[in-house]
């Protein structure tokens, strides 16, 4: 593979990885291996004075919903666009300060528009 | 050798996950399987020399694309017979369409593609300046057109998103 390289500079972030997944993983799988597996019907009822549940574990949910997960997505790819000019932002100055205000001005017609619509009225 | 068993180790990893993604009944388990894919995914990005890219997978893709796909699932909340009527009797088409693609995809490889020499922006130049410092300064001056027409794709998709939600909210 042309340009493939060894990060060595994230040896960290990956020994990081598998510790966390080992600290995730390592109770589940040593209680699956460890715990007696006898399971009967009174066990498996609420505990103490619990309710036993009613329906299906999954509702319906708002449609309002996937507007505040669109608006989360498209603002965080705004704020993502904001890392690379706030670093490199000494060498473009007023050209890239300039350019960055008509960007955050456009999403910022978008916002307005979402505003007057009321979509992000909870009634 | 180590790139190369690095880069089969998530080649290998990531066909299989994106196997577990699409064989799961429950599609909840294949957002999740799909979060271990998009983590995979940049971690190869980290190989190749684009460290920002990596971090954007995770914050975009992982943190984001996959709560609007989890929001998605939740709206429709398809019940599990509806899902075997509606999406299991197509798998024959997907795999003609996928052996499609694949079989285009190989052919402009091998074809079309030109692998232009390597430019001044080599590993070299890159490690020495900092990532995030090279992609800013070459986006917001040579690719600057592109940029703002980013903006305009998002305002795209708030506008869509609002539209195709609003009848219900004004009821």
């Amino acid at each position: 593979m042309p340009g493939t390289y060894i990060p060595l500079n994230y040896l960290p972030v990956l020994i990081i990885l598998i510790v966390a997944t080992l600290v995730g993983l390592l109770p589940l799988l040593l209680g699956i291996i460890l715990r007696p597996k006898r399971y009967y019907p009174l066990k498996l009822t609420p505990y103490e004075s619990g309710n036993p549940p009613v329906g299906e574990p999954q509702s319906k949910f708002s449609v309002r919903f996937y507007i505040i997960a669109m608006l989360f997505v498209v603002f965080d790819v705004e704020a993502v666009f904001l890392y690379p000019w706030a670093v490199a932002y000494d060498r473009i100055g007023l050209y890239g300060f300039i350019e960055m205000i008509i960007f955050i001005f456009i999403l910022l017609i978008g916002y307005i528009y979402v505003w007057e619509k009321k979509a992000l009225e909870w009634e | 050798m180590l790139p190369e068993l690095f880069f089969a180790y998530f080649a290998v990893t990531i066909t299989g996950l994106s196997i577990l993604v699409i064989t799961r009944k429950n599609p909840v388990h294949s957002v999740l399987w799909m979060l271990v894919l998009f983590i995979h995914i940049a971690a190869l990005y980290v190989f190749l020399n684009a460290e920002f890219l990596a971090a954007v997978q995770i914050i975009v893709y992982a943190g984001a694309i996959l709560v609007l796909f989890l929001f998605v699932i939740m709206l429709l909340n398809l019940r599990k017979e509806e899902i075997e009527q509606k999406f299991q009797k197509q798998w024959p088409l997907g795999m003609l369409a996928g052996t499609l693609f694949i079989l285009f995809f190989v052919i402009i490889l091998n074809k079309f593609a030109v692998f232009p020499a390597p430019g001044e922006y080599s590993i070299q130049a890159i490690q020495g300046e900092g990532n995030i410092m090279v992609i800013g300064k070459v986006l917001y001056t040579e690719y600057l057109l592109p940029f703002e027409i980013a903006s305009l794709v998002l305002l795209v998709a708030i506008i869509g998103a609002v539209v195709l939600a609003k009848k219900k909210i004004s009821e």
